[in-house]
């Protein structure tokens, strides 16, 4: 009779947990999904070189006589590889990686169409005096093809190699891309994970009338979400490991400080998402509802809050509000924990104020809680 | 238990949503082991009414007692006592059967051997593995009825157990009722639109309508109180204008 298995507790943490392992999107979005995204950006920003310049030369037209100057396509046909009409040269350097320029010659006109289409950044007018550079000065790509190509006329290709001496490329762990994107990842991961798997599985419970079907019982209502709340942390846990695991041995991502301060960051960082789950979830009955209601909350926070890129970028009024929010400051102390070597005594306050944060989200929310 | 004269009182019990009286005044008395039928057409207030005996909606005035007890200060004595399958429940779709029976009957503290008794009883031994969303609606009913039974209540109460299912699973539910009445532990109080339903099963049919109670007794009794209506719906239309199911 008092077997384990038989207990009320054991058995809703078992039902939660069946629920989700045998839906097969769960482990798609939950393991999958996350390490894919890992793999697909730490690739993109991690590897070096590859730059890329497309731009357009159009003949320059001369005053009067309106002769058409070719200077630059000259020294183009000698020096670079045409097939069509487009020139390719690529410039070498074994420590930041190579750049392959390529010069489309074309029309006035279609250089317009192919600038608004994306496929090159800068128009050239090819003119005597030298060329002409036409681009978008707030478009980071463009402006680093325009001083790829002027370096190249005005002082030829092996501008781009000189001086390699005094580049120090950094690659020692911490300091990659990889690196910043890996704790933020892991941060987003305990986000979602709660948000979706928390709060809708509760709204979704009160529309199908399950939970007014289970306080019908002598069922303790604690259990209930105790359970919910501990199945999702083995899985964001089980979500957690694979990601740095993957992240270990493909990227070599580690951990530079210390790994009891990272497991409490881990827990503080799922009570803070447990508890802001339980307040969301705690009226409606509506799944539409809800769903709009969980992007609300995730979404801003998933621009904001710096998982994918530095948000230092915004307004500096901003940033401290920023600080605050939950996503952010579970993703700088996780990132305080991989890379800069951060301990317990760096971390506890971040820990304290996502407990806290949890607990009285939690306790709010089972206040207002609707079962029926 | 045996020494109480009725299992569920209602004492002139009158509740108001917002502009809305939808239950104006009722008194009802269930003696054990009788098996009663709230019959009414849609917004009649046999599920407020019944709601209000599950514990989950509070009278506005008036009182209630189950087992000589009140909502307030016994709630998880009353719980132990009631069984109850809701119109539209819906289990976690990727349960098992047999796992969401004994996810039940943990509540209850019970073990699996109560929970074989339970899936004999409503005969879905072969559906055990199956998954909650891959069983048919009368499966599914059945899996509700039979969560209600797991505690051997000493009331079930049944909104509308059979809507929304063909013949042959309908009769299905009713034998299983009927095997229950057998036993006579139990007291039913069951809504429906259904008046085959109420006839077939039930010892004494309530008739609401718009929060009050038109008529009570025994069908012949019923009947009784029309002049020379032969059918349960005749006398309705003859009591309010209007059909049954509507």
């Amino acid at each position: 009779m008092n077997k384990i298995t038989n207990h009320q507790l054991y058995r809703l943490i078992a039902a939660h947990f069946a629920e989700i392992i045998r839906e097969p999107s769960v482990i798609f979005w939950g393991v999958v999904f996350p390490i894919l995204m890992a793999w697909g950006l730490g690739i993109a920003f991690t590897q070096k070189g590859g730059t890329q310049a497309k731009l357009a030369v159009v003949k320059g037209i001369a005053g009067v006589s309106g002769e058409q100057e070719t200077k630059l396509i000259s020294w183009l046909t000698a020096n670079a590889v045409k097939k069509d009409s487009t020139f390719t040269i690529t410039l070498k350097n074994e420590k930041i990686g190579d750049a392959t320029l390529s010069f489309i010659e074309t029309s006035a006109s279609n250089a317009i169409t192919l600038l608004k289409k994306g496929k090159v950044s800068v128009i050239i007018d090819d003119l005597s005096t030298g060329p002409k550079y036409q681009f978008d000065p707030a478009n980071a790509e463009a402006k680093a093809a325009y001083q790829l190509a002027a370096n190249l006329a005005n002082n030829g290709p092996l501008f781009y190699s000189a001086n390699q001496s005094e580049i120090q490329p950094l690659t020692m762990a911490g300091t990659r891309y990889v690196d910043f994107l890996i704790p933020g990842l892991l941060a987003m991961g305990i986000m979602m994970g709660s948000c979706w798997g928390i709060s809708y599985t509760i709204i979704e419970r009160r529309s199908k009338k399950l939970l007014r079907r289970m306080v019908a019982t002598p069922m303790k209502k604690s259990n209930l979400l105790f359970a919910l709340i501990t199945a999702r942390f083995s899985m964001n846990l089980a979500e957690a490991l694979l990601l740095f695991a993957f992240a270990w041995i493909y990227f070599g991502v580690q951990v530079q400080g210390s790994w009891p301060a990272l497991i409490i960051l881990f827990i503080a960082g799922n009570i803070a998402f447990s508890g802001i789950s339980i307040l969301i979830s705690s009226r409606t009955a509506n799944t539409e509802v809800g769903n709009g209601m969980i992007n609300a909350l995730v979404t801003p926070m998933m621009v904001v809050s710096g998982v994918f890129f530095s948000y230092h970028n915004f307004p500096d009024w901003a940033i401290p509000a920023i600080q605050y929010l939950p996503l952010t400051m579970m993703t700088d102390t996780f990132r305080a924990i991989f890379n800069e070597g951060a301990g317990f005594i760096d971390v506890w306050r971040e820990a304290l104020v996502l407990t806290t944060t949890g607990v009285v989200s939690f306790a709010i929310g089972l206040r207002i809680f609707k079962w029926y | 238990m045996t020494d109480i004269e009725y299992i569920v009182e209602v004492r002139q019990v009158r509740k108001s949503f917002k502009d809305v009286q939808a239950v104006k005044g009722v008194s009802l008395k269930i003696k054990p082991g009788e098996f009663l039928a709230l019959l009414g057409p849609n917004g009649a207030g046999k599920t407020t009414l019944v709601e209000m005996i599950e514990g989950i909606q509070h009278p506005d005035e008036g009182e209630i007692f189950i087992a000589g007890k009140q909502w307030k200060h016994h709630q998880h004595e009353l719980h132990q006592m009631i069984g109850l399958s809701l119109q539209e429940t819906r289990f976690m779709d990727k349960l098992t059967a047999w796992e969401t029976m004994r996810l039940f009957a943990s509540f209850y503290k019970l073990n699996s051997h109560r929970v074989e008794e339970v899936f004999t009883l409503i005969g879905l031994e072969e559906k055990k593995k199956a998954y909650v969303d891959n069983l048919s609606g009368g499966q599914r009913q059945r899996l509700a009825l039979g969560v209600a039974l797991l505690n051997k209540p000493k009331i079930l109460l049944l909104d509308e157990p059979t809507t929304g299912l063909d013949p042959n699973a309908r009769r299905e539910i009713w034998n299983i009722l009927l095997d229950l009445k057998k036993m006579q532990n139990t007291s039913l109080i069951l809504t429906s639109h259904y008046m085959e339903e109420a006839e077939y099963l039930c010892d004494r049919i309530v008739i609401m309508d718009q929060g009050n109670i038109l008529g009570e007794g025994t069908l012949l009794e019923i009947l009784a109180l029309g002049d020379g209506q032969r059918s349960l719906d005749e006398l309705f239309i003859s009591l309010t204008g209007r059909h049954l199911y509507e």
